[in-house]
């Protein structure tokens, strides 16, 4: 038995039947970080001494009955912009490189008092601004299902830590698709949840009102447990919701018999890879086979969701951006002699270029003259992509898009073309700009043997009706069983 | 050409401290002072991914001044984002309000400078959060931030403008720190900067529309904001007559020189780029809500005034006067709970009390002793123990010293001289040292009586009974 193969349910079988023990499973990940490391390039900071001991602590707090939590033990890797007290959140950026939080965020509270163990922060793209992991200042992840290629992003240290084992699940979070074009890219499942479902509090913010922290994980049952425990209204984030909880794990009931599907036409036109299309295809035969009902139909606004998310995703951003300006904490430039010139050096030299485009394009679009025409029609469509959505989940339990129009590509082939690399977004954006939950799962491979993923997308707060059509996809096809990354040079 | 062939137009940005006991987005401590850095957390020193809470307190001490300035509360408020960078400002934002303020369209009565009523109109009234403070030189050198005051709640009360003078503007201002005072919302510690304003001012000829405006920012003191204005009105007429133009600026009112100096020229216009917060939800306000808020307001200044019209038969004069504070309208009814004796009260506070705090250019809400220690100076008097000569030495010791005045009086030994034997010891001495008035006495001046009186009185520091010296003159000189 290969450990770092099981999902977290299987594990915590295991342990319950104490085949394995805590510090067992926490040893075996530490071994395959060992070894894939350095070919993956997933973390930032690797915290694999800590966690030996702190695998040691749990397990004896496990022995004395000083725990009594299903996750105790569960290691799992965090998208280094997720604040973690003591440890560094780089956000793979430059102006953090040395950046240590005296707080820790919602989710890591959660996570550290179910006694989980944190492997290390994941690299991404620098303040989560990207969909190739390459605009991190700090490391370059590669896609473990080939190494040329990569993850995507910008949670592609999440996800190709999970991908490559190096990891039983991640933390990451989603923007405009940071956390499923990745999971796409890298054949693993992630899960963007409902704007407001999940705290965003210790979330260092990319886009205040479409921010979301969600799973990635090897299987859908894995997502549906840690939704589980991320989930709940928090006072630290007025726009966190307090809704009843559900139980996601109990979503998951292996029949989609009846389950309405909506095909949206223009997710299918133009841009998108002729096998990602097949597959798709398939994917959707295969529903059908299951006893859904699915239906094409048309959601034209969709095509204008980038556009607006770009307008308000780089004003929010060039706001919340503001902070890092030399003063406080992180990087200061040694170059000034006027206050000016600690803000504008600080910032010239500690940001990336990404990061300053979208700095940039945001201060623009706010300023005064233009606000109207930019920013304000932004929020206008926005409106009516919510309205959209909403008409079409009057018809439909959940809407089936590909999650990216192409697999993973090689890198530096688009990193020099903002643009182009902003059309692996076009598939995504939307489910934002609407605050709807998506998932990605991967639904197969192409010819070259690189995963393909679909994106199922719910109603506000129905993510368990996506995890179940997500689920009994999974069962029918059993994508894990049949296809494996192999780290290709 | 004269200064009267121009009008002056001023508007006031007043900014009032709210006191609430946390700051406005997060829990932090909201005080005045403490060690630098001491009052603050990830959310006021705005750390990464730290998020804003909002303080409901805040909220609604920000709709108890709309009511009590008849504003209208607005139901759907919001949020919005004020962008800069500055060093005390550690988001890079402000968290204030933009389109949507909470209230609206208010205004309050003040007297113009011919004694008539005048309405001053309020635009609007908004919530947003004070920046930290830099320390320059201080601390070893360097400038340094100080982030206590960060994320404090501010209320900014925007006036319309409606004044015409520097004095219309002091009232204005004053009737505002009235009002917050006596809702009890802020402390309007001047001093402190818990209350300031942004002046702006311009001047045109009558019948001729507004002249371009300049403004004074952070004004926190009644004196600096009345010569500043009446600074820079001038300044501007000179500019205009000269043939010059006023040019729409910050300008800088400097205490020391009395004039105003032009901040440094930007080459553009502030834009702020303000656009709603998107990490707060709006502000939505029920009208249950409001209703409860207007039910608790305290009473204030006009209906206390009317109050002592009525019950103490005060002058209107005095009742104005009493009541345009609280703090000074509050000693008068603390004073009289205890004394009953309502006249003595109000002539007490508003001659020398108002006499000293002038002299020493204090704010009612400084005076340092008790109504309690007030109203036991004034029956001191009604007993006969003192004489009010000797009650304004105690008064002034009470600014001075503040303890109970019979403990003043014995240590200073003020008690007034009611022995009549010691009182004719005196009276005889100075028939003996004043024969000419005794002969105008005789001779038919009873005024002379009351020289003799004063000449008793300051032989006896003020100390003699003044009644019984006037009778014991009266009975030696017609013996």
């Amino acid at each position: 038995m290969e450990i770092t193969e099981l999902t977290v349910h299987e594990l915590q079988e295991k342990l319950k039947s104490k085949e394995l023990t805590v510090s067992e499973i926490t040893r075996a990940y530490v071994d395959r970080i060992n070894e894939k490391e350095s070919d993956v390039n997933a973390f930032i900071t690797l915290l694999t001494d800590e966690a030996i001991e702190k695998s040691k602590e749990i397990e004896e707090k496990i022995n004395n009955g000083e725990i009594n939590s299903e996750l105790a033990g569960i290691p799992i890797g965090i998208k280094d912009n997720i604040c973690t007290k003591g440890i560094k959140t780089t956000c793979a950026s430059k102006m953090l490189e040395n950046f240590v939080s005296p707080y820790d965020a919602t989710v890591m509270n959660k996570i550290n008092s179910e006694g989980m163990i944190n492997l290390g922060k994941l690299n991404m793209d620098e303040f989560a601004m990207g969909s190739s992991t390459e605009h991190s200042a700090i490391a370059k992840t590669r896609n473990p299902w080939n190494l040329n290629t990569v993850p995507g992003g910008s949670s592609g240290g999440s996800a190709a830590a999970v991908a490559a084992n190096m990891v039983p699940w991640a933390l990451g979070s989603d923007t405009g698709g940071s956390i499923r074009q990745p999971a796409s890219l890298c054949g693993v499942v992630g899960l963007k949840p409902t704007y407001g479902l999940v705290s965003r509090y210790g979330l260092v913010a990319f886009a205040s009102s479409l921010d979301q922290i969600g799973p990635i994980t090897k299987d859908v049952k894995d997502s549906a447990i840690l939704l589980n425990l991320l989930v709940g209204h928090d006072e630290k984030d007025t726009t966190s919701l307090d809704i009843p909880k559900q139980d996601y794990v109990a979503s998951l009931k292996n029949d989609v018999k009846g389950l309405k599907i909506g095909v949206p036409k223009e997710f299918f036109a133009e841009g998108l890879n002729e096998e990602v299309r097949k597959s798709l295809e398939k994917a959707i035969e295969k529903y059908k086979e299951l006893g859904a009902e699915v239906e094409e139909f048309s959601l034209d606004i969709a095509k204008y969701s980038l556009a607006a998310y770009y307008i308000i995703a780089c004003a929010e951003a060039s706001s919340n951006l503001g902070r890092f300006d030399g003063i406080r904490y992180g990087y200061r430039t040694p170059n000034y002699e006027t206050l000016e010139d600690i803000f504008v050096n600080s910032r010239s030299e500690g940001f990336g270029a990404e990061v300053k485009r979208r700095i940039i394009l945001g201060t623009y679009v706010l300023s005064s003259g233009y606000y109207d025409a930019y920013y304000k029609k932004a929020q206008q469509v926005r409106t009516l992509v919510k309205k959209e959505f909403n008409k079409a989940f009057e018809k439909y339990d959940v809407i089936l898009t590909p999650t990216s129009p192409i697999v993973a590509f090689e890198a530096g082939t688009k990193s020099n073309n903002p643009l182009e690399m902003y059309l692996a977004d076009i598939c995504t954006v939307s489910v934002n700009v609407a605050g709807l939950p998506g998932i990605s799962i991967p639904c197969g491979v192409n010819s070259e043997g690189m995963p393909i993923g679909m994106q199922l997308i719910g109603k506000r707060f129905e993510e368990g009706k996506i995890l179940n059509a997500a689920y009994t996809f999974e069962q029918a096809v059993k994508f894990r069983k049949n296809f494996k990354p192999n780290f290709k040079k | 050409m004269p200064r009267e062939d121009y009008e002056v137009v001023i508007g006031l940005e007043i900014h009032a401290e709210l006191k609430t006991k946390t700051k406005l987005f997060c829990s932090c401590k909201n005080e005045f002072g403490g060690e630098p850095n001491t009052h603050c957390c990830p959310v006021c020193m705005a750390m990464p991914g730290a998020l804003p809470v909002i303080n409901k307190t805040a909220v609604e001490y920000a709709v108890k001044a709309g009511l009590a300035t008849g504003c209208s509360i607005e139901k759907n408020s919001k949020n919005d984002r004020k962008n800069y960078f500055y060093p005390d400002n550690p988001r890079s934002y402000q968290i204030s309000q933009y389109d949507k303020p909470l209230c609206n369209n208010g205004f309050v009565e003040i007297e113009d400078e011919d004694g008539n009523k005048k309405k001053i109109g309020i635009l609007r009234i908004h919530i947003e959060d004070d920046a930290g403070k830099l320390n320059h030189n201080e601390f070893g050198g360097g400038s340094l931030v100080d982030l206590n005051r960060a994320g404090a709640p501010l209320i900014e009360i925007v006036s319309l403008p409606d004044m015409r003078s520097a004095v219309e503007a002091e009232r204005y201002m004053r009737k505002i720190k009235s009002i917050l005072e006596y809702i009890e919302v802020s402390d309007c510690k001047m001093q402190e900067g818990s209350l300031r304003a942004d002046v702006n001012v311009s001047v045109h000829k009558p019948g001729e529309p507004f002249g371009t405006r300049t403004e004074m920012k952070g004004m926190s003191s009644f004196r600096s904001i009345v010569r500043a204005i009446e600074y820079e009105a001038q300044r501007q007429i000179d500019v205009i007559e000269n043939g010059g133009n006023v040019y729409q600026t910050t300008i800088r009112w400097d205490e020391i020189s009395g004039k105003t100096f032009p901040m440094r020229e930007k080459e553009n216009a502030d834009d702020y780029r303000y656009f709603p917060e998107p990490d707060l939800a709006a502000i939505r306000l029920s009208d249950e809500y409001i209703e409860s808020v207007r039910a608790s307001l305290p009473e204030l200044p006009e209906s206390r005034r009317e109050r002592y019209l009525k019950e103490y038969n005060l002058t209107e004069k005095d009742a104005r006067l009493l009541t345009a504070s609280k703090y000074l309208s509050n000693l008068f009814e603390g004073a009289l709970e205890k004394c009953g004796n309502a006249k003595a009260c109000a002539n007490w506070i508003l001659s020398d009390i108002s006499r000293i705090l002038n002299e020493k250019e204090m704010e009612p809400d400084q005076i340092p002793f008790t109504a309690e220690e007030l109203a036991k100076t004034i029956e001191l008097i009604d007993k006969g123990t003192i004489s009010s000569a000797i009650a304004k030495k105690v008064i002034e010791e009470l600014f001075e010293n503040p303890q109970d005045p019979e403990v003043i009086i014995k240590e200073k030994g003020w008690i007034q001289i009611s022995d009549e034997g010691a009182i004719r010891e005196v009276v005889l001495k100075i028939i003996e040292a004043n024969p000419q008035s005794v002969a105008d006495y005789k001779g038919g001046k009873d005024r002379a009586i009351g020289f003799l009186v004063g000449q008793a009185m300051k032989e006896t520091k003020g100390k003699a009974n003044p009644g019984m010296l006037n009778k014991m003159f009266v009975e030696e000189l017609n013996k």
